[in-house]
Parts: structure tokens; sequence; C-alpha cells
């Protein structure tokens, strides 16, 4: 097949495996089989040793010391934004505000952005779906602030109606707040085209990229996004950090996040002023060894060719999704043309919680449940489905694997 | 297969959770519970008939959730009709302790022989919730409390 002699030529997923030590582990006495990615990716040796070797070569409180390990991890702390900004392509390093999670980084631009920008009946729009992460900050300014919240379906093929989109999109609108890939449906949103309607009607988008970030190039200044989201562990980082990019000109109108230290620029009794942007909304000491990770594993994965690591994904993707179409008590949820590396699925008669006990034990780890995304689960009718999830150290025998697992689910459990 | 597994999804189980017993709604129930489980979704509903005598005299449950979940609750409407509360308060503490692994005491003769059959999930840290889910639900339907959670 001459796709896989190209993706052979330009990237080499056996090689990429050596770099996870965790890959190599047995569990149950089974090779590990890990298809969870979407909840977290492993961690490449060079994350956790640039984490290491920083915290005992040069570690510090950064933005403070005069002395000397201050001045080195302020350094690489900043380095670090510099790899951010560059891994997005955002215009200036002062438009990365290091968050701990994809999480965070949304509430930061619901309470600082949008909230003193709502009044009761204004509209933000968002899609079925989203994770939790990107429906329950918005509920809070429903509950707080009266917004109304805009509900976009997706079509049953797990894509997105951009006309639909557009069309709930009107003078009340305040943001649309949209993934950039679903965790569940794998479904990738035409997000430069989304933002292209809604700034036409000059709305905001904010995109949530823990997903998209990690299966494509995100070019935030060809997006023209105005907010982008992402999370470090899912990117084979650290836990505990995340980004989120704001265009310069609406973080320097937005008020602080969390109040602490290293946020402001003058403190007294009765006054205060705040840092400028990004220190802003980075109150306390900052995840600064997970800041040094985060940029590693940047670093890892921009020394791959993208495309053919994507390709490789697809690959994985499309040869379990044709194996699956052989059982006919297997329903996917989700097969939007274009979607990426997750594959959510319903198992007639066989609960997905039952389903993955039984793969657990056959040493493949998948998710089972509903994915922190109960507004999609609702849409397709479904109380939870398994979800194989693929990353780049995947290989295709680790899906005859789960295939051959999953067979056997059925004869215990059908 | 495994073992462990073998012990988990037996026969018994499975009968109950593809055949569940007491299934559906009663229309004048003198008690009723609710529970929920936010891990992973799966509800349940219960429905009780006590009658003066302070004995159940009709139980029935209705939800979704994994095949342990169902049998569950299938295997303790079943052997709970008939008793006294005093009578399912003890099996219901019996059969927490069981599936946790834990000495089992109360549960004798039986009602032993009949739970034993769940006893394999204290193998499985992650699905205890969903083999306890039912049994706090009849508790808080006793209770007439809060909904239950399967914390």
């Amino acid at each position: 097949m001459t796709a896989q002699t190209k993706i052979a030529a330009s990237f080499d997923p056996l090689a990429a495996r050596a770099d996870f030590e965790i890959l190599s582990r047995e569990v149950y006495g089974k090779p590990l089989v890990y298809l969870d990615n979407a909840a977290s990716a492993q961690k490449p040796r060079l994350v956790l040793d640039a984490m290491r070797d920083f915290a005992t070569s040069e570690y510090a409180n950064v933005h403070r010391g005069v002395h000397y390990l201050s001045a080195k991890a302020t350094e690489r702390y900043e380095a670090a934004r510099e790899t951010s900004r560059k891994f997005l392509n955002a215009a200036h390093a002062d438009e990365i505000v290091f968050t701990k999670g994809g999480t965070e980084a949304i509430n930061l631009v619901a309470a600082s952005f949008l909230a003193p920008r709502i009044q009761a009946g204004d509209e933000i729009v968002l899609t079925v779906m989203e994770h939790h992460s990107n429906i329950v900050p918005w509920h809070f300014l429903r509950e707080r602030h009266g917004a109304v919240l805009r509900w976009i379906d997706v079509r049953d093929d797990g894509s997105l109606d951009i006309e639909a989109l557009d069309a709930a999109i009107n003078a009340k609108t305040k943001l649309v707040a949209i993934t950039h890939m679903s965790n569940v449906l794998g479904t990738v949103t035409p997000l430069k085209e989304i933002v292209a309607r809604a700034h036409a009607k000059g709305v905001p988008v904010l995109a949530d990229g823990c997903q998209g970030a990690v299966h494509g190039r995100v070019d935030v200044r060809d997006l023209d996004v105005d907010f982008y989201a992402l999370t470090g562990h899912k990117l084979y980082g650290p836990t505990g950090i995340g980004v989120l990019y704001g265009k310069r000109a609406h973080l320097k109108t937005m008020r602080p996040y969390n109040g602490g230290g290293e946020m402001i620029r003058e403190v007294t009794r009765d006054a205060i002023s705040y840092a400028d942007p990004p220190a802003r909304f980075e109150a306390g000491t900052p995840p600064i060894i997970e800041a040094v990770g985060l940029a590693a594993a940047m670093d890892y994965l921009n020394s791959f060719d993208r495309a053919a690591v994507s390709a490789h994904e697809h690959d994985l993707l499309d040869y379990a999704r044709a194996q699956l179409r052989e059982f006919n008590w297997v329903r996917v949820v989700g097969d939007a043309p274009g979607k990426c590396a997750t594959l959510s699925f319903e198992t007639e008669g066989m609960h997905a919680h039952d389903v993955a006990t039984i793969l657990d034990r056959e040493g493949v780890a998948v998710r089972a449940g509903h994915h922190c995304a109960q507004p999609l689960m609702e849409r397709f009718g479904v109380a939870s489905t398994t979800r194989a999830s693929f990353a780049l150290y995947n290989m295709r025998a680790e899906v005859d694997v789960f295939v051959a697992a999953l067979a056997k689910a059925r004869k215990i459990l059908g | 297969m495994d073992d462990s597994l073998r012990e988990l999804y037996q026969e018994v189980i499975l009968d109950h959770s593809k055949h569940p017993r007491h299934f559906g709604a009663l229309e004048h129930p003198t008690h009723v519970g609710e529970g929920f489980n936010p891990l992973c979704g799966d509800r349940v509903k219960i429905y009780l008939q006590i009658g003066a005598d302070n004995r159940i005299a009709d139980i029935k449950f209705e939800g979704r959730g994994c095949a342990i979940s169902q049998a569950s609750a299938s295997l303790m409407t079943d052997m709970l009709v008939g008793r006294t509360l005093a009578e399912a308060e003890k099996l219901m503490g019996g059969f927490l302790h069981l599936v946790k692994g834990e000495d089992a005491a109360e549960l004798v003769g039986d009602d032993r022989e009949r739970l034993d059959v769940m006893a394999g999930v204290s193998a499985f840290p992650m699905r205890v919730k969903c083999a306890t889910l039912a049994w706090h639900t009849m508790k808080s339907a006793l209770e007439g409390g809060a909904p239950a959670n399967s914390e």
C-alpha cells in the first residue's frame, strides 16, 4: 500500500514507542495496550528527563529572586512560554497564559472576559458535543448572570452543521464556545470557517483545543480565533499545566482571575493595580517544572512530521473502524468525515463498563462512561459508550488485540 | 479465561442482568428511592410497598446500568420481598461487607449462598460501586431521604 510506505518513510511509530517506558509494561500478565489517550497520554522519557534535569540543576521560584537559580528558572519558564507561542503560532509571547489545565483556561475566559460583559438575556453559542469543561463555566454565567445557552446540534454522523451554528449567532450573542475536536466523536470542527462567520457578526470565538492541539498543527493566527485552550497532559506533557492563548487586545481588557502574588503591580492598604498580561492571570507560584515539561513535549511532538503522525493515527482509526464493521452488535457513535483518532461505540446488550472491565483483563485500557459529555450522550440516546482513542505510539497490532478482546467480551456477556 | 473474570460474570449474574426480576414500577408505592452513579451515569429507581406489619410486601426497580448493577438490583429485590425491615437492614449490611471483601458474618445459610455470586466483585475495586448502587438506593428509600449516590 502506498499510503503505508509513505507513513513509514516519514514517521516510525515503533521507534517513537521506545520513547515511552510505560508502554513496555504488562498488566495482569498481558502486554499493556493503552487506548485511553483522549483521557490522558503517556509521557516520553524526554519530557520526564527535562523536568528532572531542570529540577535538579536550575530550579527555584520565578520572577522573584535576584539570585542565580531564580534567574535561571525564570529564563526556562519564559522559554516555555516562547515554545508555546511557536507551537500555536501566536504573534506574541504575552498572549500565552499558563494555567493549571484546559479547564482553568476556559474558566478564566468565562470569569475574566465574558462575565463582566454579559447581561441577562445575552447568549452564548455552544454545541452539544462540548466536554463539560466547555459547558459548566458557561452554565455559571447562566446561573449568575442570566446568560442564555444556545445549543447547536450535530448531525447523526457527528459532524457540525455550520449553517445551524451561523443561524444561531445573533445580536445577543456574546461568544461562540466550541471544541476544535470532540473527545467522544473525534469530529474536527471547521474552526477557521466558524471564526470567520462569528467575526462577520462581531462575535468572538473560544476554541477548546484539548484534543485538537494533539492531533494536528494549530495556527491561531491563521484561524484568527480569539481564545484557544489546551492542556499539557493530553499532549504527552505533564499534568497540572495548560495554556490559554488569548489575543493581546482581549487579554489587555480583561480583569484578573485569581488574586495573589505575581499578578499585581502594586498593593497598598487602600488600592491595588494589576500587572500586564500574561502575569495578570498567573497569580501565585505557577507550575514551573510542568512548564518546562510541556515545552519539552511540544518540542518532542514537533520533532516529527506532524502530517505523518496524523496519517498514522488515521490509519489506526480506519483499521479499527473496518474491523468493528464486522461486528453487527457494535454501533459506532460519530462517523464524521475527517474525524480523528477517537472511536466511541455502543455494544448491543452489553454495558460499556462491563466491556471495559473485560478489555482491561486483556491488558487493553479504554474509557467507558459518558466521557464528561452528557449532553452529547443524551443527543445520541446512550447512557455511556466505550471509547478507544489512539496516539502516535499505537500500532495496528494493538488494534488487533483490542478487537480480539472485544470479541471475547461478546462471548462472555453476549 | 481469567478466573476473577469468570467469577465476576458467572451465569447467575448474567441471567439476572438479562432477565431482571421485579423490573418495573409500583403504582402505589409507600416508599421510593432514586440512585445515581455520577461516575458512569447509571440510574436506578426503587419502589417499595411496606405493610403495617413492617414487612416489604412488594418491591420493583427501574433503571439502566451495567450487568453488575442490574444483577445486583435484581438479586436484591428478589431477596428482600417478604422480609421485615429489620431483616432487610441486616441483609443490606452483610451485602456491603461482602462486595468490599470484608467479613460478612451477618449473612448466614441460604442468604449467604445466594449472595455469594456477588462476592467476585471485591476483586474489582472499580466496580464495587456498580454492585452497591441499588442497595444504597434501597436504604435511601427506606429512610425517605435524599437521592442516593454510589459513594
